[in-house]
């Protein structure tokens, strides 16, 4: 650490002095006068010289006039192609083509025999660069500006604050304005010479950005500031950024965690009902998940490019069917037969996993298959300090969207009811003559069939693989044996809590670490509540 | 247990026997070429599938006479075999990579400085065997007195057998664990001063890992035959009333556990030197269910079957991923459905006399009445 101070000191010293000589020949070329027609003129006329120092007040001068061919010619000069003839008096420079031309009227030369380079050192290549960013902090565009002036906060050059000051003083767009400002803000916090009211006015600036980058920042005025009130501003400030900072933080822990918990949510829905009604475990569940991840890849495949960005309308209800078809096929040809021995299910529904993982596997091949998001599912939205995600976010909305939907189900409907009445008292239910055998192969498909359209949202921000079930079947299953069985809002309560605390377990002692813990808490739970939080009561729990 | 199957079980145990004393003969005394030589790769192969037998002993013993069907065993046998394991590595000494007398090479190369507390003693072969026993011995304790205690029963116990096996897979994984990582442990010279790869070495493992499964089966056919076997069948069948009876049912269940934990943890700690690596992809969940469609293959609660079944299985697994790799999970997957479906008792079922009234069938009208209202 006792290092660093000097270092900075050393770089500071560095940027002040091509600083100095940018300002300088800022203000020689100001003093020469307002733009003339000339002036291109007399910047060429200094390169022909091929002196560092008239190459030096050529640059100056090009920045200061802002010609429209002064962002070709320093490039040119930056990448050794700027070329001078100086019996003729002509400057010309290589176009990336090939092709030799004036560097005024951009026609091409007769002759590129007679031309040589101009020379360049590496502090005129830093001069260069900072007069290229100076140019693009005077482009026309707002936009240009704006990034301009983003590009100036993450470099921090300092070579670039007079061209920041001259464009603050004349800048329209208050968001360019306060890029702006910030920039110089990032400017002054590296620099050792600046003033205290400019420190202030840093302080406050990087205050109202408040990202990790400007607390940093503001530590560093405060170190460097020796004048107390400039060092009290500094620290209010930090506490300020710091208290938003963690804040937002927390925000974002949660909103990874309420993106986990939709994900867990949508795995074990489907879970739930298959394993509240029938009691029996399916483990072939992760494979419908998957299953419905290849229907959202076929359908993107097939769908022509005109309607890629409605392919998840299309996937949703395909996904359904097709995990549904296969679900009801399972329940028909394995599951009905095993109904009093529900560990061979579990056995007999795992070989039905791998089945189904081999097929795809054969079909589609073992490696992932691209699914692409549409256009409305990607890209982030900034609330704040807080990252939203899009693709996240309409998972969120999609596994709310089926909770809804499956409650409405179970309570609207009479096939929701007889549903609910089997998973209660399948005895009782059979006596009032509700047919168990046909709400077993309804439940069945309704479960497979909300596992593929987990898998649709999956296949949104997971790989599409065969082993794609396989990654959500044991989460899912805690899920289900946490919230209990036989009340959705057990299972979305489960989902919820065991994906926020995994969120917030992960940065304090790492992802799998976290879910270690979870995992043996969810052990010891059921040790407390062996049917889960939401246990169904009366006398189906009596075993 | 039926007479037939008790003479089935001799038949079995004494092909065994058989088979200790042989297949040393024959593999060492013979000719390298001749009719009667084994060559040592076979002996290896097969010594793994009698490892993979004493695993499913294990697992019948609980599922098969006690209706417990761990998703776990697959984790009691990992964890025998890194007990196993770390001995073998104390035993590399100075001839590692990095030739450091006391730690592993991994250690070296994550720039450890002394031996974790977990690895004192290893060196030491006694206290390894005694570790072989105790890891799997007492976590089947812990996590069985929780789980018993508070009547965690049928699949919710199976799904929080998976969910420990699935923690220690992931914990396993990581290096800071201290046991290798997703490495493992690996590159093994001698066992007992023995070295590996020598032919008489392999020979030998071979000969521990059959009288190991015929002391398994004896262990078991003992604790079957005896009061306390009949009692946990009956707690299979009927468990609330036993309980009822005035049996602590938990404590039956648990010492069955506790053994047959043990049992596989010994299976596993003979595997290790015999396939010379021990890594976290053991404690994978699916290793632990491959373990009970061995178990249902040969024919649940008939102890002789589970170790067909196993050999039977791995020799399928063998020949088929050599012959057709990718119709190995089809086939794997229809076993697990058509052996469910229409092979209820498994193969030996199929040899057995129909003996309805003795053969042990859980689905009985008892249960069938206790557990009717939740299925």
């Amino acid at each position: 650490m006792p290092v660093m101070p000097h270092v900075t000191r050393l770089l500071a010293a560095l940027r002040l002095s091509t600083l100095a000589i940018v300002v300088v020949t800022l203000f020689a070329a100001v003093a020469s006068g307002p733009a003339r027609a000339d002036a291109l003129d007399d910047a060429l006329a200094l390169f022909l010289t091929d002196k560092f120092p008239d190459t030096q007040k050529a640059i100056g001068q090009l920045v200061a006039e802002a010609p429209p061919q002064a962002a070709a010619i320093l490039d040119a000069l930056g990448d050794n192609r700027l070329l001078i003839d100086p019996a003729n008096r002509v400057v010309a420079y290589r176009t990336a083509a090939g092709a030799v031309v004036d560097a005024k009227t951009g026609a091409p030369v007769a002759s590129a025999d007679a031309f040589k380079k101009v020379r360049v050192n590496n502090a005129l290549r830093a001069a260069i660069d900072g007069a290229r960013g100076s140019l693009t902090l005077a482009n026309p565009d707002p936009e240009k500006r704006l990034a301009a002036a983003a590009d100036v906060f993450k470099s921090r050059d300092a070579k670039a604050l007079p061209a920041l000051k001259a464009q603050l003083a004349k800048e329209s767009d208050p968001r360019v304005a306060d890029a702006l400002k910030l920039a110089v803000a990032a400017i002054v916090a590296g620099s050792d010479s600046t003033t205290p009211a400019e420190r202030t006015a840093a302080i406050e600036a990087l205050k109202a950005r408040g990202d990790p980058d400007a607390a940093n920042l503001i530590d560093a005025i405060g170190q460097k500031a020796t004048e107390p009130e400039v060092k009290a501003a500094a620290e209010s400030a930090l506490t300020n950024v710091r208290t938003r900072l963690m804040f937002w933080g927390a925000a974002q822990s949660l909103w990874y965690g309420l993106s986990a918990s939709s994900v867990l949510l949508l795995a074990a829905i489907g879970l739930a009902i298959t394993f509240g009604v029938m009691g029996v475990i399916n483990m072939a569940h992760g494979e419908m998940v998957m299953l419905g991840a290849y229907a959202t890849y076929v359908v993107q495949s097939v769908l022509p490019p005109s309607l890629q960005g409605w392919s998840l309308a299309f996937a949703i209800p395909l996904a359904f069917i097709v995990a549904a078809v296969v679900g009801v096929a399972i329940e028909r040809l394995i599951i009905r037969y095993l109904y009093s021995r529900p560990l061979e299910t579990l056995l007999a529904t795992w070989g039905v996993s791998l089945i189904l993982q081999q097929t795809v596997r054969t079909l589609f091949g073992a490696n992932n298959r691209q699914v692409s998001n549409p256009p409305f599912m990607s890209g982030a939205l900034h609330v704040g300090g807080l990252e939203i995600t899009m693709n996240r976010m309409w998972i969120i909305v999609l596994a709310i969207l089926v909770f809804i939907g499956l409650q409405l189900v179970l309570r609207a409907t009479r096939f929701g009811l007889q549903m609910r009445a089997v998973t209660q008292n399948r005895r009782m239910a059979a006596a009032m003559g509700i047919s168990t055998a046909r709400i077993d192969m309804f439940a069945f498909a309704l479960g497979s069939g909300v596992a593929g359209i987990a898998g649709v949202a999956l296949s949104q921000i997971d790989n599409v693989s065969p082993n794609l079930g396989q990654g959500y079947i044991i989460d899912s299953f805690m899920v289900v044996v946490f919230g209990g069985v036989g009340n959705l809002w057990g299972t979305a309560l489960g989902a919820l809590m065991i994906g926020v605390a995994g969120k917030i377990l992960e940065p304090l002692i790492g992802a799998v670490q976290g879910q270690i813990v979870l995992l043996i808490v969810i052990i010891l739970f059921i040790q407390k509540r062996p049917r889960g939080m939401f246990a169904l009561k009366g006398r189906a729990v009596e075993a | 247990m039926s007479r037939q199957l008790d003479r089935i079980g001799l038949v079995f145990v004494a092909l065994l026997a058989l088979a200790a004393i042989l297949v040393p003969v024959l593999a060492l005394a013979t000719p390298e070429g001749s009719a009667f030589n084994i060559p040592p790769y076979l002996v290896q192969l097969f010594g793994k599938y009698l490892c993979y037998a004493i695993l499913a002993l294990a697992l019948d013993l609980v599922w098969g006479y006690c209706g417990i069907l761990s998703l776990g065993h697959g984790a009691f046998f990992a964890l025998g075999g890194y007990a196993m394991g770390m001995y073998l590595m104390r035993q590399i000494g100075a001839r590692g990579v990095y030739a450091n007398p006391i730690l592993p090479d991994f250690m070296v190369f994550l720039n450890w400085k002394a031996l974790p507390v977990a690895w004192w003693g290893f060196n030491w072969f006694p206290y390894a065997m005694l570790l072989v026993v105790l890891a799997p011995g007492l976590l089947a304790l812990a996590f069985g007195w929780f789980a018993f205690r508070s009547r965690v029963t049928g699949v919710y116990l199976s799904i929080i057998t998976q969910a420990m096996t699935f923690a220690l897979f992931k914990e396993f994984f990581r290096n800071d664990f201290g046991f290798g990582g997703n490495n493992g442990l690996t590159d093994f010279k001698d066992v007992l001063g023995f070295s590996l790869q020598s032919s008489s070495t392999k020979v030998a493992l071979f000969s521990a890992s059959a009288i190991a499964l015929i002391a398994a089966y004896f262990v078991s056919r003992a604790i079957i035959g005896s009061k306390y076997g009949k009692a946990l069948v009956a707690i299979r069948d009927a468990e609330s009333r036993m309980r009822f009876l005035g049996y602590r049912v938990e404590n039956y269940k648990l010492f069955a556990f506790v053994v047959s934990a043990v049992m596989a943890g010994i299976g596993g700690a003979l595997y290790v030197p015999q396939v010379g690596i021990i890594n976290p992809s053991e404690f994978a969940p699916a290793n632990s269910i491959e373990a009970a469609i061995w178990v249902a293959v040969g024919g649940r609660g008939t102890l002789v079957g589970a170790a067909i079944g196993a050999i039977a299985v791995n020799f399928a697994k063998t020949w088929f991923t050599g012959v057709l790799p990718e119709f190995w999970l089809y086939g794997l997957g229809a076993l697990f459905v058509l052996v469910t479906l229409f092979l209820p008792r498994g193969l030996l079922g199929l040899l057995l006399r129909p003996a309805r009234e003795k053969a042990p069938t859980p689905e009985t009208p008892a249960l069938a009445i206790e557990e009717g209202a939740d299925p």
